[in-house]
């Protein structure tokens, strides 16, 4: 029985300080037809059965270390300094409990305190909370942060089809049971000009990205304008790794800006546990969801950091609550705060700049190869759209062959873009895994 | 003794990293679309490293002591599973990858998805929701969807017990029903003749939490299923105690219809200060369905010589998705391993060592503190921390002398329906000796309290930081620091 | 404990000074102790605009609660305590005075007569101590 210390006359002798014959009886409330159910199930094995066992599961998989990856779409292959790791593995700081008690947890209430500030500096935005579950989730408390501020008298949300298909997904499965209408993302190619006719009286949030789901970077201050114009707030998605080198959302007088901070530290892990990032402007901090850590001092004068405005969570205000969420995701907003550390202004500056001239590098050369044409009109920044001369799902085995992961099919999500391929480059693709990409694409426009 | 701020650690021009140069020719910048000034610190890895690991030493985790958090389920959290989560085959898959390049993945998460279901009783389950919360939302946007499709857009209401865990009536809020609170009886069971008068054709549920939060399996469920599957309404369960049911009882058998697991509780893998957790749902079969997705499935059965082929499909009438991507696989693989290595004969003994050691403390700590409802609990149970000869003295008094004992305190003022409440769960990890070192602390403190009351009110004494000023957090609001030469950057 | 015997009271702990056809609001001692340091309050109505009994007029929060309170009788707004959102700490020091919340025009004096005077509020208070 792994992890359970009893010995025979532990259990014996607690019993009998119980009052009770067996442990058994310890389930007389259960009902007795249902009680003690054989469960079909492998029995137990040892930690080295284990580990050889989860080994082996391990490499029935390709993964991005032993494969060029050019695969983005929301999850991306970034480097990770070493350092972060080694931090997460502090016993102290994985097993913890949430800080309810902060006399006993000032390291994670700094470390969060300490995300919240370099998520603010560097967004532009006033306020950060301690984290959402990723970007997705993230997006669907700004819609109901846009609600709330209207106190429930507007009922549309304006969003761009440039916002990453599963975020847009996540917000209509939250807003299932409200009298809501989103509109907006019917068009793939609509871009920020062509939202404008949308927002009206009745505009709770405009929602965009940037850079957007196909690369793009875009100037949001004209659509901000017209948002503010009509009492509608503006909300922007943002990669954060991608604000190394680009101007702060802030600079287009968003009202929230929410993002992914997988791409900060955070490895790919088919696809979870990321971090969804939630800044606001100050005046919308009681409307904010999930948990703030704030600065304040002890009773022997010393700074320290505690929760704060928990009136505005779940475990007091119930169903008056500006949402439901309990847990942050706090260990991944520390991997974050370390990686920002010692990253650093000028590391953080150099990765956005290494990602995106070996995105334009790749961009350009692949534009060489015969059959296949950049779509996207706009500045990018480390990703691109390529329309292909075969099915993306055909390259792709092909590239595979090659070890290369290749990139998103888009006509998986937008059937007006089947044929296109989504391609990510960053920092950790070198110039010959580039090269050899194109090569291997050039043979399969051949076949 | 504080800590620095990162931003305090800063000093232009150092490098915390050292990365390449460009081996591409440059790219001509965004016009208009660079930033100038990008407020981050400057620090040199070996302070990162100090910074961050003082932070780690002014932490109580369950690795430093005993954390009997009530509800919470402070379990040991095992080492290989940190190992196993990091191996590159997992953590460096990404999630768009070709399904027939990641069927290592898939058959972990298709394992944990059928493990669940068996120690549930259930047909079927998603591992999408990130956390017990979203888990709850996606419990009560399954009723509603289910509801509607039979054509009872009039079943609008959520029955909850006032013992409720508070994301219970938030996360029906967010599904935009209606919430109606019952009471509970002396014992602590849902009110029964309550629950009879509020059964009618407008309820879409009843949410549960068994055992509740008092610790102490209701009484009378199978009546209280069978009143609500009467009137055509579910039963939804929080699943957050389920620690207290592993090999015992089926949620799904006892009448469950929608159900929520916590990873991070019941299957050890770590709460990381707040997260990330991770909630998969089980449903019953006329629920499989609603279901959030993409969940795994077999594509292909496999036979002796090959193993099936696993992919992600959407169920037919999901309710969509509740995340990006799958959920949080890496608590997925820790979770697997861990099912994985206690096996059926494990899991039983979880749940019967768990409930040991919480009556072995409930029966030690009886005779000092105020136990309200004194009979055999689950796997936590809840006192009363104040005491008539010591007026004055309040739960969370006796929480922060804890602390100068070297204990994590038990959840505090939690359920609401007990004054004082110290809410106490042990967990199966826990020997007897910490038990009874515990029970020595408590039995202390039960003294002080009468004897010496201020050193309650002023504690902790003992730790590195005092009692810290909520109201002062709350007023003046510092939630953000800015670098000093942030402003001066500015005006340039 | 102050229970002032020139003003009715409501279950839900608010008080309401009659004059005329003008009533003002507020929250009670009792109410004030039991939320303990009051750090934010926020009207959520405006001049002008009519409600009903028991309709929502601004929110209080604490370090450890939050409530909402609620208008004794239906009217229409006529003025809000500009000074109290800036200073939420007057509802634990002075909640009947400097601590008031929303003015209205009592719509149907009629409904005044379902609240508790402060004989019956000091009694309800008392009973929900033990």
């Amino acid at each position: 029985m792994a992890y359970i210390p009893h010995t025979d006359d532990d259990r014996r002798e607690m019993l009998a300080a119980i009052g009770v014959g067996s442990l058994d009886d310890l389930y007389q409330a259960v009902p007795a037809e249902h009680r003690f159910p054989d469960l079909d199930l492998p029995e137990a094995i040892s930690e080295l059965e284990a580990a050889s066992e989860l080994q082996a599961l391990s490499e029935a998989n390709l993964d991005v270390r032993h494969n060029a990856c050019f695969l983005g779409a929301g999850a991306y292959h970034h480097f990770i300094p070493s350092v972060v790791d080694h931090i997460l593995r502090r016993n102290e700081f994985y097993t913890a409990y949430t800080p309810y008690q902060p006399e006993l947890s000032q390291g994670t209430l700094q470390a969060i305190f300490e995300y919240q500030s370099l998520i603010c500096n560097l967004t532009g935005m006033e306020v950060s909370n301690a984290s959402h579950y990723d970007g997705a989730t993230a997006l669907a408390e700004a819609v109901i942060l846009a609600l709330n501020q209207h106190r429930g008298k507007r009922h549309k949300i304006v969003l761009s089809p440039a916002v990453h298909p599963h975020y847009r997904q996540t917000v209509r499965t939250y807003m299932q049971g409200m009298d809501l209408k989103i509109v907006g993302d019917d068009d793939c190619c609509r871009g920020p000009e062509e939202l404008l006719p949308f927002i009206d009286a009745d505009t709770a949030m405009v929602a965009v990205q940037y850079p957007d789901f196909f690369g793009h970077i875009v100037d949001f201050r004209r659509l901000g304008e017209v948002a503010h114009a009509a009492g509608a707030l503006l909300c922007i998605v943002v990669n954060p790794l991608a604000l190394g080198l680009l101007r702060p959302p802030s600079d287009f007088d968003a009202d929230v800006v929410v993002g992914e901070g997988q791409p900060l530290g955070i490895p790919l892990s088919y696809g979870g546990p990321y971090l969804g990032t939630f800044t606001t402007k100050q005046d919308l901090v009681r409307k904010m969801a999930g948990r703030l850590v704030g600065e304040t001092v002890d009773s022997r004068g010393q700074r320290g950091y505690v929760l704060t405005l928990t009136p505005r969570e779940q475990h007091i205000r119930r169903e008056k609550a500006t949402s439901n969420i309990c847990t942050n995701v706090a260990l991944m907003a520390l991997a974050s705060a370390v990686y920002l550390s010692v990253m650093g202004r000028q590391g953080l500056r150099q990765v956005a700049e290494l990602c995106y001239h070996k995105a334009h590098y790749a961009a350009a050369e692949i534009g060489r190869v015969p059959g296949f044409r950049l779509w996207n009109e706009a500045e990018f920044f480390n990703e691109f759209v390529m329309a292909c001369p075969q099915p993306v799902a055909e390259i792709n085995e092909h590239l595979l062959e090659h070890e290369i992961i290749g990139g998103y099919d888009l006509g998986a999500e937008y059937p007006q873009l089947a044929g296109h391929m989504l391609i990510a480059v960053t920092e950790m693709n070198s110039r010959d895994e580039i090269d050899d990409f194109v090569a291997a694409l050039e043979e399969a426009a051949h076949d | 003794m504080t800590e620095a701020l990162i931003y305090d650690l800063s000093a232009p021009g150092r490098l915390g990293v050292s990365l390449p140069e460009p081996d591409v020719p440059l790219a001509p910048l965004p016009a208009g679309l660079t930033r100038d000034v990008l407020p981050l610190p400057e620090v040199s890895e070996i302070d990162v490293v100090r910074h961050f690991v003082r932070l780690s030493q002014l932490n109580y985790g369950i690795d430093t002591g005993f954390y009997p958090l009530g509800s919470c389920t402070m379990k040991y959290n095992p080492k290989i599973n940190e190992d196993v989560a990091r191996l590159s085959g997992f953590a460096h898959t990404h999630p768009l990858q070709d399904p027939t390049t990641v069927q290592g993945n898939l058959a972990l998460m298709y394992s944990v998805q059928e493990w669940l279901k068996e120690i549930g009783g259930f047909a079927g389950v998603s591992l999408q929701p990130a956390a017990g919360a979203q888990g709850e939302l996606t419990g009560i946007l399954i009723l509603r969807a289910y509801h509607r499709a039979q054509g009872d857009a009039e079943r609008t209401k959520i029955l909850i017990p006032d013992s409720a865990h508070g994301t219970n009536p938030a996360s029906t809020a967010m599904a935009g029903m209606q919430v109606v609170e019952l009471p509970s009886d002396s014992r602590g069971n849902i009110d029964l003749e309550s629950l009879r008068a509020a059964c009618d054709a407008t309820v879409a549920g009843l949410m549960l939490t068994n055992p509740n939060t008092l610790g102490l399996f209701e009484e009378h469920l199978l009546e209280v299923a069978r009143l609500v599957h009467e009137c055509g309404g579910l039963v939804y369960g929080d699943g957050a105690n389920m620690n207290a049911l592993l090999g015992i009882v089926r949620p799904g058998d006892i009448g469950f219809d929608v159900f929520h697991f916590n990873l991070h509780k019941t299957f050890s893998t770590p709460h990381g200060g707040g997260g990330p957790g991770s909630g998969p749902v089980g449903v019953v079969s006329h629920l499989v369905e609603f279901l959030p997705g993409p969940i795994v499935e077999i594509v292909e059965a496999g036979d002796d010589d090959e193993a099936p082929l696993y992919g992600l499909v959407m169920p037919a009438r999901s309710i969509g998705r509740v995340k990006a991507f799958y959920g949080h696989f890496g608590m997925h693989v820790r979770a697997f391993t861990y099912m994985r290595m206690q096996g059926k004969s494990g899991l039983r003994a979880i749940a019967d060592h768990a409930v040991l050691n919480a009556n072995y403390l409930r029966a030690r700590l009886r005779g000092t503190y105020h136990v309200p409802f004194d009979r055999i609990c689950m796997h936590e149970f809840v006192a009363e921390g104040k005491w008539d000869e010591a007026p004055g003295v309040h739960a969370l008094d006796v929480s922060k002398r804890l602390m100068d004992y070297g204990f994590h305190p038990p959840t505090n003022y939690f359920p609401l329906i007990v004054h004082e409440a110290l809410m106490i769960e042990p967990t199966e990890t826990e020997s007897r000796e910490t038990l009874d070192m515990f029970v020595k602390a408590m039995e202390t403190i039960a003294q002080e309290a009468r004897s010496d009351p201020d050193v309650l009110h002023t504690a902790p004494h003992n730790t590195p930081f005092g009692r810290l000023d909520e109201v002062r957090a709350a007023k003046e609001l510092v939630l953000c620091c800015r670098p000093a030469w942030l402003e001066g950057a500015k005006a340039e | 404990m102050q229970f002032p015997k020139d003003l009715k009271y409501t279950k839900n702990d608010e008080w309401i000074r009659v004059e005329g056809d003008q009533g003002t609001i507020g929250i009670t001692d009792y109410a004030q102790d039991q939320l303990s340091d009051i750090v934010f309050v926020e009207m959520t109505v405006a001049p002008g605009e009519q409600a009903a009994k028991g309709a929502a007029c601004a929110t209080i929060e604490s370090v450890k609660a939050a409530a909402e309170v609620y208008l004794p009788v239906g009217g229409t707004v006529t003025r809000l305590n500009e000074d109290l959102p800036k200073n939420p700490e007057q509802v634990n020091r002075d909640p009947f005075g400097a601590a008031w919340m929303v003015q209205i025009k009592i719509a149907n004096p009629a409904e005044l007569k379902d609240l508790l005077d402060a004989a019956a509020y000091e009694v309800y208070c008392k009973e929900r101590a033990t």
